[in-house]
């Protein structure tokens, strides 16, 4: 079961002890949080106490060396009117938007074809796999910075076509284009768990389809896609929140100016600038509680949304 | 449960793989196949091997080529899209392994150190945690586990500010202090929530045995559950390695003098200071910083794939 699904149960358990719980309630409180300490106190100083304190900054000026001095909304109302902010903002969305969709989409289409009792299964698995597991390094994103560079390997291929293709990553209009195709790339581990959730479809469905003839596309839509929904839904939520918080590939990508003119300006490379380029802590806080708001509300419209098209079989 | 329909030949067998968690499905009907097993499905399984090869090719190729090119003398890098190799040519890895401040194996040591702290912290924090949250009854259990299931989520630049400022306040940037104490504090909650999982799954009836011998919780905790939890032990090792050794963000935040620099940033300052004229030492230094995350891809595959399957790990 995954993260998800399990907060989910948890929150539509409320209130009812289950048979185990009642059977067994004696409890260790004492044996429990000494087994907890590590984690209540990680809890406290580097996540919780952070977290109320960048709230708190949020509504400040500070830049490290003058204590905080309170402001209200002031970052708020500046970040109305900061157009580089507002760049940031739709290079991220449209990251996310065009990323996600294609890289889940490009995972689903391979676990398909891989799942079909396919000869050689764990070799193309590895293949594919690699991939995601490199992605996020500095040295993928250097690599990246070449492959797409003026000279660099796609060009080179093109030329062999006669084809003189751009600086994809110096031109403005493809340079996120080559950091999405990045994201694309590293498409394995949503396949992963893709080949897991085939696996647990029964095979009988399938059977019982074909037996009242069943194209393959109808399986598809009317039995894979269901089953299969859950999963999905997994991996969108996983993806979306990972991928708004991107950082490393734009960062070398660019040279760490999210360049060419602002194009690839995540709003993570932006809120990095503010904050640890030019000490602007309280605009900086200010946005990473935007940040967390965004993603919050993209979560939520997900989950909301997920009750017209996920389907649970229990 | 799928079996007794599966009279039919079905070309589409599931051969099993080590992606499938719950592995369960009996391997008898494989034979029965070649009857259905037509011309025309060998040509689609092949046309599906093409298509495969093809995309596995397309994907692997950069990586390839990287390799090929550091191998090369440098301005063939912007002319030879191919994988030919005329030459060794090692002159690369010895200018690259040379070109910062200190030799390249400065830098993977203090990765080494960071990665071996962070390990550490992760198996005795996680571990703690999840055995209180799988075995044990406490106040507030409910409570924290879904606390700790949002931390997952949590996105880490709303932390990042006060984090900083709290480091920076106890004279901990430039040391490694600030990138393993908050492993040390159980702060990676997908490790708890993986090891949660994988104790709910070791039967009770061990623990309960140990009880009657007389054994207290950290008896049971450290004689029966770790021994038996190796396996997710083995997962976490493996991804905070791969994870801790990719760390981009963190350390750009929080090394800044070069005697401290781990691989990501200093691959990151040869970026910034060669700017495109020795691609060969700075692909050549890319491979190496990528070797340790590939041997750890190769051995550590099944855990790799379980764990993700398992828990949808990024």
């Amino acid at each position: 079961m995954s993260a998800i699904s399990e907060l989910s149960s948890l929150s539509r358990r409320k209130g009812k002890a289950t048979a185990e719980e009642k059977k067994a309630n004696r409890r260790d409180n004492k044996a429990a949080y000494i087994f907890l300490l590590p984690w209540l106190v990680g809890l406290v100083a580097i996540t919780i106490g952070p977290m109320l304190m960048s709230l708190y900054l949020s509504f400040t000026d500070y830049n490290l060396l003058q204590p905080p001095e309170w402001t209200g909304l002031d970052n708020f109302t500046r970040m109305l009117s900061d157009a580089r902010l507002h760049n940031s903002l739709r290079v991220t969305f449209t990251y996310v938007l065009v990323g996600v969709p294609l890289q889940l989409a490009v995972a689903l289409l391979i676990a398909l074809v891989l799942d079909k009792g396919l000869r050689g299964l764990p070799f193309y698995r590895s293949v594919f796999y690699l991939p995601s597991l490199l992605g996020g390094s500095v040295a993928v994103a250097i690599l990246w910075k070449q492959i797409f560079g003026t000279t660099g390997l796609v060009n080179q291929v093109l030329a062999m076509f006669g084809i003189q293709g751009p600086g994809w990553i110096s031109d403005p209009s493809t340079a996120l284009g080559s950091i999405i195709l990045l994201h694309v790339w590293t498409f394995g581990a949503p396949m992963i768990i893709f080949l897991a959730g085939l696996r647990q479809i029964p095979n009988m469905y399938y059977e019982a389809a074909r037996v009242d003839g069943a194209t393959t596309l109808q399986q598809f839509w009317r039995i894979t896609m269901p089953m299969l929904s859950p999963i999905i839904f997994f991996n969108l939520v996983l993806q979306i929140i990972g991928s708004f918080q991107s950082f490393t590939q734009a960062f070398i990508v660019s040279g760490g100016n999210g360049g060419p003119s602002d194009s690839t300006m995540f709003f993570t490379l932006y809120l990095y600038q503010k904050g640890f380029g030019q000490f602007d802590m309280g605009y900086a806080s200010a946005m990473a509680w935007v940040l967390l708001l965004i993603i919050g509300v993209f979560t939520a419209i997900n989950f909301i949304a997920s009750k017209y098209w996920v389907f649970y079989d229990d | 449960m799928t079996t007794k329909l599966e009279t039919l030949p079905t070309p589409e067998k599931k051969s099993g793989g080590a992606g499938k968690p719950t592995n369960r499905k009996p391997r008898v009907r494989e034979s029965r196949g070649t009857l259905a097993f037509s011309r025309a499905q060998r040509g689609k399984s092949l046309m599906k091997h093409g298509i495969l090869i093809l995309a596995g090719g397309l994907m692997i190729y950069p990586l390839l080529w990287m390799v090929v090119s550091s191998l090369r003398p440098n301005d063939l890098i912007f002319r030879e899209p191919g994988l030919w190799l005329n030459s060794l040519e090692m002159s690369n890895y010895t200018s690259g392994w040379s070109a910062l401040t200190h030799p390249f194996g400065h830098y993977m040591i203090n990765s080494a150190i960071v990665v071996i702290g962070s390990i550490l912290g992760n198996l005795v924090s996680c571990s703690m945690a999840a055995y209180a949250f799988a075995r044990l009854q406490f106040t507030a259990k409910k409570l924290f586990f879904g606390i700790m299931l949002l931390t997952i989520m949590l996105p880490f630049h709303v932390v990042i500010v006060p984090q900083y400022i709290l480091f920076s306040q106890i004279g901990w940037v430039n040391t490694f202090w600030p990138l393993i104490v908050p492993k040390l504090l159980a702060t990676d909650a997908f490790f708890v929530f993986l090891m949660v999982q994988f104790i709910r799954g070791i039967p009770k009836e061990l623990d309960e045995a140990a009880r009657i011998d007389g054994a207290g919780h950290p008896r049971i905790f450290l004689r029966v559950i770790l021994p038996l939890m190796v396996p997710a032990l083995a997962t976490t090792t493996i991804f905070t390695f791969i994870w801790t050794w990719n760390d981009f963000f963190g350390a750009l935040i929080y090394l800044t003098d070069p005697d401290m620099f781990t691989v990501p940033v200093a691959l990151r300052a040869f970026v910034d200071s060669q700017s495109a004229t020795s691609w060969g030492s700075l692909f050549a230094m890319s491979i190496v910083s990528l070797l340790p995350v590939f041997l750890v891809f190769l051995f550590g595959q099944r855990f790799l794939i379980k764990g993700i399957a398992t828990t949808g790990i990024k």
